[in-house]
This record gives C-alpha cells, sequence and structure tokens, in this order.
C-alpha cells in the first residue's frame, strides 16, 4: 500500500482552520461590515494611502499573505473532502480543481502584494 | 433445511443520503459548509490586494463593492459561517491531541475546547483594539 | 393475571435465497421492563419465527457480537432497551456499511483482515529472556493506552463511520484505535511497522474527523482520538523520514 501525500494538505488544511478559527470572525467583521459601514471605525479606515503603508510592511504583508493562503488551501481541502462526502466528482478531477483554484488565489495574492513593494 | 440456504449474496446498501440520516451528520456536513465560507473570503481578500496593487482608482472600485448591500449581506452571511467554524474547530480540536497531563490528572476534551474559545476571545479583542489605534 | 404489554419489533430481514432485496417484517413481542432487544429477538426466534438470524454470547456487552442498527443508530442489542425505545415500533436492522449477508449478520472478514495487517501485539524492542524478569510501567506509561486497549472488536463505530461506508477500504476507527493501542504501550517497538499501514490513504488519511465513532462506542475507546491523533505521527513521519532513515518505515 502506497504512502499517502495527505499529510501536505492536511498541514495546511490544519493551519488554515486554526487562523481562521482565532482571527477569521473579527476580520469578516471589520473589513466586510465595520470599514464599509464606517462604524465604529470611520469612514477612512480602509483608505488607499493607509492600506497601502500596510501591505507595503513587511509584517501586514507577511500577514495578509498568510491569511489568504491558509484560508484558501484550508478551504480547497475540506471542500475535496466534502465533494467525495457527497459523491460529486470524486477523484483526480476534484484534487485538481480543488488545489489548483487554491494554487490560482496563492499566485494572485503573491503576486500582487510583490508588485506592491516595501 | 433449504436447500439453497447454502447461497451467499451479500447486500450492499446504499450510501446515498447518509447525511441526512443523523442530526449528528447534519452537524457534521455544516460544519463542513463553513470551508466555502473561508474560501469567498480568501478570494475577496485576494481580489482586494489586486486591486490595491492596481492603484487608488482600482482599490476605491472595491471599497465601493464592499460598501453595495450585496457585499454587507454577504459578510454577514461570511461572519455566521465563520462563528460556526470556530465553535466546531475547537470542538474537534481535542481529538487530534495526544493525551495530556497537568499536575498529574488528565486534560479534558471540554478544556482544551474551551481554551480554544478564549484564545479567540482573546485574539479579537486584541484585533479590534490594534484596527482602533490603527485608524487614528 | 395483568396481560402482558407487547412491543412491535420491525427487522430488516434478508435471506438471499429467497428474495433480492430486503424487506421489514413486524413481530409483536410481549413485553418486562427488563428485556433487551436481544432478549426481544430471542423470542421472536424462539417462539414466533425460528428463521431468525442474529448474532449474540455473552448477554452483557463484553464479547462485541451483538451490533445492529436500532432506531437508526449502532448499538449492542444486549445493551439496548425495550422500555427507553416506547411507545415503539422498534426498528432494528444490520450494522449500516457493511454487506448483509443474512438477516441481522453482516460479512466481518474485511474487518478481521484489516486487524491482522496492524499487527495487534506486542513487538517488543529489544529481544527479551525469561529471566529478565518483567516490564514495569507506571500508572501513567498504562493510561497512555488502556482506554484503547477496551476494544471488544463490536465494529458499532464501522457502522458510524461514514468515511468508510463510503470507502470500505478505509481501515477504520476500531482497528486503527487497536493500532494505536500497540503504539502508545511502552513495551511496544513496532510504531514503524505498523505506520506504514496508518499513512496510506486508507489509513489515517480516509479519515475526516466526524466524530461519530466515538459517539456510539459502547466501550468509551474514543477511536476518533487515536485515529486523528496519528495523522499528526504520520505527518512527523513524512516529513522527518529523510533525517531519520533508521527509524522511519520506507
Amino acid at each position: 500500500m502506497k504512502r499517502s501525500n495527505a499529510p501536505i494538505f492536511w498541514l495546511l488544511f490544519g493551519g488554515g482552520g486554526m487562523l481562521a478559527a482565532l482571527f477569521g470572525t473579527m476580520l469578516v467583521f471589520i473589513t466586510g461590515i465595520a470599514a464599509p459601514l464606517g462604524w465604529p471605525f470611520g469612514p477612512d479606515l480602509l483608505s488607499y494611502p493607509r492600506v497601502l503603508a500596510f501591505a507595503q510592511n513587511w509584517i501586514g504583508k507577511g500577514f495578509l499573505f498568510a491569511i489568504i493562503l491558509l484560508f484558501a488551501w484550508h478551504a480547497a481541502h475540506r471542500i475535496k473532502v466534502t465533494l467525495h462526502d457527497v459523491g460529486i466528482h470524486p477523484g483526480p478531477v476534484a484534487k485538481l480543481a480543488c488545489y489548483g483554484s487554491a494554487l490560482a488565489v496563492t499566485v494572485v495574492a503573491a503576486a500582487s502584494l510583490l508588485s506592491i513593494g516595501f | 433445511m433449504n436447500a439453497r440456504a447454502g447461497v451467499r449474496r451479500p447486500y450492499v446498501r446504499s450510501m446515498q443520503g447518509w447525511w441526512r440520516r443523523d442530526p449528528f451528520f447534519m452537524a457534521y456536513m455544516a460544519r463542513e459548509m463553513t470551508a466555502f465560507a473561508v474560501a469567498i473570503y480568501a478570494v475577496v481578500l485576494a481580489v482586494g490586494v489586486m486591486r490595491l496593487a492596481q492603484g487608488e482608482a482600482a482599490w476605491n472600485g472595491w471599497l465601493a463593492a464592499l460598501r453595495s448591500p450585496g457585499s454587507i449581506l454577504l459578510h454577514l452571511v461570511l461572519l455566521v459561517s465563520f462563528a460556526v467554524h470556530a465553535k466546531s474547530w475547537f470542538e474537534i480540536m481535542p481529538k487530534t491531541m495526544p493525551m495530556m497531563f497537568v499536575g498529574g490528572r488528565r486534560v479534558e476534551a471540554s478544556t482544551i475546547t474551551r481554551t480554544g474559545w478564549i484564545a479567540t476571545l482573546v485574539v479579537s479583542v486584541l484585533m479590534f483594539a490594534l484596527t482602533w489605534w490603527w485608524k487614528k | 393475571m395483568p396481560e402482558s404489554k407487547r412491543i412491535e419489533i420491525q427487522v430488516l430481514r434478508y435471506r438471499p435465497e429467497q428474495e433480492d432485496v430486503p424487506v421489514w417484517q413486524s413481530y409483536y413481542v410481549p413485553f418486562t421492563d427488563d428485556m433487551s432487544v436481544l432478549q426481544g429477538l430471542q423470542h421472536i426466534k424462539d417462539d414466533i419465527d425460528g428463521t431468525l438470524s442474529f448474532r449474540w454470547s455473552c448477554r452483557m456487552a463484553i464479547c462485541g457480537s451483538c451490533g445492529m442498527m436500532v432506531n437508526g443508530i449502532p448499538k449492542l442489542s444486549c445493551q439496548t432497551f425495550l422500555r427507553d425505545l416506547l411507545p415503539g415500533p422498534v426498528r432494528v436492522e444490520a450494522l449500516s456499511h457493511f454487506p448483509i449477508e443474512r438477516d441481522l449478520v453482516v460479512s466481518v472478514e474485511p474487518f478481521v483482515k484489516k486487524l491482522e495487517s496492524v499487527k495487534p501485539y506486542i513487538i517488543p524492542k529489544k529481544p527479551r529472556s525469561l529471566d529478565q524478569g518483567e516490564y514495569l510501567q507506571t500508572p501513567e506509561q498504562l493510561e497512555q493506552f488502556e482506554q484503547f486497549s477496551s476494544c471488544i472488536n463490536c465494529m458499532l463505530c464501522y457502522a458510524a463511520c461514514p468515511q468508510f461506508g463510503l470507502t470500505p477500504d478505509f481501515i477504520g476507527p476500531g482497528v486503527l484505535a487497536l493500532a494505536h493501542r500497540y503504539n502508545a504501550d511502552s513495551r511496544d517497538g513496532g510504531q514503524a511497522e505498523r505506520m506504514e499501514i496508518m499513512s496510506t490513504e486508507e489509513g489515517v488519511w480516509d479519515c475526516s474527523a466526524v466524530g461519530y465513532c466515538s459517539e456510539v462506542c459502547p466501550k468509551h475507546v474514543d477511536p476518533a482520538n487515536a485515529v486523528n491523533q496519528n495523522k499528526v505521527n504520520s505527518a512527523k513521519d513524512y516529513f522527518l523520514r529523510f533525517l531519520s532513515p533508521k527509524g522511519a518505515s520506507k
């Protein structure tokens, strides 16, 4: 019987899941509800100069990249398992679709964050 | 005795709709479904940094999209989903850990779960405070 | 004499020589407060319908023979009481996720083969002679594996596990818990050999942490913990194998 390569994806799944559990709820609130509604942080929380400075700072850049990367790979792994659970497209097609999407998101985020510069 | 009683013809039952057969499985599915929220939010953030890299006009366009009622509604759904994720994550987390002993006594799974929820609360408060400080 | 109460027990029958598809059959069984589902089935077989087939032995939840689905939940029928299922009907079916051989009897052989494959016995770290005396273990060393040694091979956890239902080649919760019982024993040195099975897709990696196995286990073995703990061990083995060729598995 062949050794599985699952550990790679499972560790990414675990890291992303932990990050999502600890940070996700508040992050969604801040970026998706508080900032657009202008409450309670005011209307300029996510103004271009402020966010640019955050993303150019290596801590901010690292944080953004870690969140996007780990959330994407966490979701990809779990969705792949769920597809298997409900009997939809099992096998390599599901793997390619799920992990391929995560890879695409990773590349877009990496390229964007790098091009923003320091 | 029935002469054909020696016939073996094992019957395999269908797994279709298995998760609808028990509330435990439905809760499992609800937990697994939270992955879609995590995926959607990752894409939202990825598009965000892409727009950021494309310059101020693109960024402001993305901010405007965030302000739309559709986006607010989506993020409310995502918020609930992430909360379900956090709750269910720490419920299952003790299962991945080896036996732990503190002061000679076994650490219960419920203790580990509660520690996770408390950590989430602390991190959330810290993030809120940091954001408050950042906006100045 | 008061008229005895009766309870309806519906059993999913399957006789391969006379039907292609299982069929429900109802029986009305006289009932007293102390009766288990197993006793109900025994009454059916003794006094109503001798063709009903089911496994049982100890009647006290230690042999693991009488596992079946009672109202959709995997249970030991000797440990499930009719008084808790009133007013009925009580629906009894063979353990889920296993092929039905006849009535409430399922195919057990694949489970046994899987159990054999994980070498469920102490593999000593070094050869040991009788005059070296017994192994010594502290209470904490015992606690590391004791709960996993409670497994009675009843297979309720397999009936609970949807991943086993979807992928019958999955080694499964019970066998992986038993593999862990030996891995966690300080007397044992067989971790690397067992890791060869545990690190395959059919080993720990088919598990998606549903956790229902631990809910239904009549002996509180917590197989979910055994399996998921070993995902960490398998991941360690996967990445650290390049550093330690002697200790790691192939």
